[in-house]
């Protein structure tokens, strides 16, 4: 058994009895108590499980635990705050600007508006900062969402293509979400969604864009 | 289970030194997917991440010295012009997580006959540079796989890069699949034209042991172009050439039945992509066609 210390959505965190088999993806889920990223063909087929890895994205299921020590992961849970981020000032590079565990972990999905309480009426706790990211909203707002299972690395992995190409084509959104399955094969929805938040960033004032 | 984590390439040698049956774990796309199913229980896995040279590649005046690591993304991204036979293959490599992860390493550590990068790598000729505490040494690529998920490595040796000849001319790739992304080849077909030398070289993928090249295939092949004066002319390739060519090619296949296909299919779509592709590559070489980089 191990211990990896590692970056998560912003916050240095620790996770101890690592078994030295164990993937991010199980570390995530069990361990920092972090769901949003999903598990579900633990061989690297369906992205469900999709984080960012230094930024880059992966698939948390192949990647080692022991592998990210001393490594930054963002996480679906984070992706609020790390658009945000983002948006502000390009990133947050100190690590003293990110998501808390606690927050994280209470994430729910509220309108970005941020109007009375959370749709269950719970949430109690959760931060005021974690809003939707515009990806996120664009599923919403498009109707992306079927079962929810494919959700969050779809997120993770159209958010990314977004940072680094604003104004894809639909060849490009394609080939960015061509690792990610979903199984209610609702993909055209899904492409409205990403299609929609590309729209919508475009249509955004130009500050401090990556 | 032991978690090795070397921070420089000496470290990772004496590690793999001391413990010679560790797996090495880089990109993790194969080593995971066997610790996940319970495959695979090794005593200790090597961790390469924090040998950063790994992940670096240098262009010299003939070859580029591709660090193991490098992802298939930055080949594709950044190699195309050096490498387009490796960067069409490192595209069809399963998706864009997977590609930011896995390298040209993994497939020779793992040497599936599968592997997306093998056809490519044989086809434009290159030298596998392995390393033990006892020394360094390269390795052919024609002499590395030695058969079904084998390859020349001794227990000791880690691969620290290949050494890829630059493309001296057109380069192509072909891969069977039931759809564009995440599918193991059902086959491949690399090809790489070498005007320098006048020679052509190939590579075939999932329809044999190992990854191999299509020796007669190509022996006919360059003796035709050589006799028929056709890089000088650059006329059309007769088609009974290209026909010729493509029944070698296939002959040279020696797949099995499996799930992904049968052996009759494999052997029919080897020879259809080594003459389609050798059909791409001429064009290109003859100025009139698509580019060298292709399309994937």
């Amino acid at each position: 058994m191990m211990r990896v210390n590692f970056t998560v959505n912003g916050r240095q965190q620790e996770a101890d009895d690592v078994w030295e088999g164990e993937s991010l993806l199980y570390v995530l889920r069990e361990r920092m108590g972090l769901p949003g990223s999903k598990n579900a063909c633990e061989q690297g087929e369906c992205g469900s499980c999709t984080v960012r890895l230094d930024g880059v994205p992966v698939c948390s299921c192949l990647v080692a635990a022991g592998q990210v020590e001393g490594r930054d992961v963002v996480t679906v849970e984070g992706l609020a705050d790390f658009a945000r981020q983002r948006d502000e000032h390009g990133g947050c590079a100190s690590g003293a600007c990110g998501t808390s565990l606690q927050d994280a972990r209470q994430w729910q999905a509220r309108p970005s508006g941020g109007a009375a309480g959370s749709p269950t009426g719970e949430g109690g706790g959760a931060s005021p900062r974690a809003a939707l990211s515009p990806i996120q909203q664009a599923f919403i707002d498009a109707g992306a969402v079927q079962c929810g299972f494919c959700t969050p690395g779809l997120l993770v992995a159209a958010d990314e293509m977004l940072e680094k190409n604003p104004q894809p084509t639909d060849a490009d959104i394609r080939e960015a979400l061509s690792g990610n399955l979903c199984r209610c094969t609702g993909y055209e929805k899904i492409l409205d969604a990403v299609r929609l938040a590309a729209a919508r960033q475009d249509r955004a004032p130009q500050e401090g864009v990556v | 289970m032991d978690f090795l984590r070397p921070a420089s390439w000496e470290e990772a040698l004496a590690a793999k030194a001391e413990h010679p049956t560790a797996v090495p774990i880089a990109g993790g796309t194969d080593v995971m997917v066997e610790i996940n199913f319970d495959h695979r229980r090794p005593a200790y896995l090597l961790d390469l991440n924090r040998v950063g040279e790994l992940n670096e590649w240098e262009v010299g005046e003939e070859t580029v010295r591709l660090g193991a690591s490098v992802p298939y993304t930055r080949i594709m991204e950044e190699l195309r012009a050096e490498l387009p036979g490796l960067a069409l293959a490192s595209h069809t490599v399963a998706s864009p997580q997977i590609r930011n992860r896995g390298g040209v390493g993994g497939n020779l550590g793992t040497a599936s006959p599968a592997g997306d990068a093998h056809p490519a790598l044989l086809a434009a000729g290159c030298e596998v540079e392995v390393e033990s505490v006892r020394g360094s040494r390269r390795i052919p690529i024609d002499h590395f796989y030695t058969g079904v998920k084998r390859n020349a490595l001794a227990a000791d040796e880690l691969i620290r890069a290949v050494h890829i000849k630059k493309a001296d001319g057109p380069q192509q790739y072909s891969k069977v699949g039931t759809r564009n992304a995440m599918v193991i080849a059902v086959c491949a077909f690399g090809i790489a034209l070498h005007p320098e030398t006048r020679t052509v070289r190939t590579g075939i993928g999932s329809a044999a042991p190992t990854p191999i090249r299509a020796k007669a295939a190509e022996e006919f092949l360059n003796a035709a172009l050589d006799e028929g004066g056709f890089w000088d002319s650059k006329k059309i390739i007769t088609p009974s050439v290209a026909k010729q060519f493509a029944e070698l090619a296939s002959g040279a296949a020696n797949p099995i039945d499996d799930v992904r296909g049968t052996a009759s299919y494999r052997r029919h779509a080897v020879g259809i992509m080594a003459r389609r592709t050798l059909g791409w590559t001429w064009e290109s070489y003859r100025g009139t066609g698509r580019s060298t980089e292709g399309v994937a």
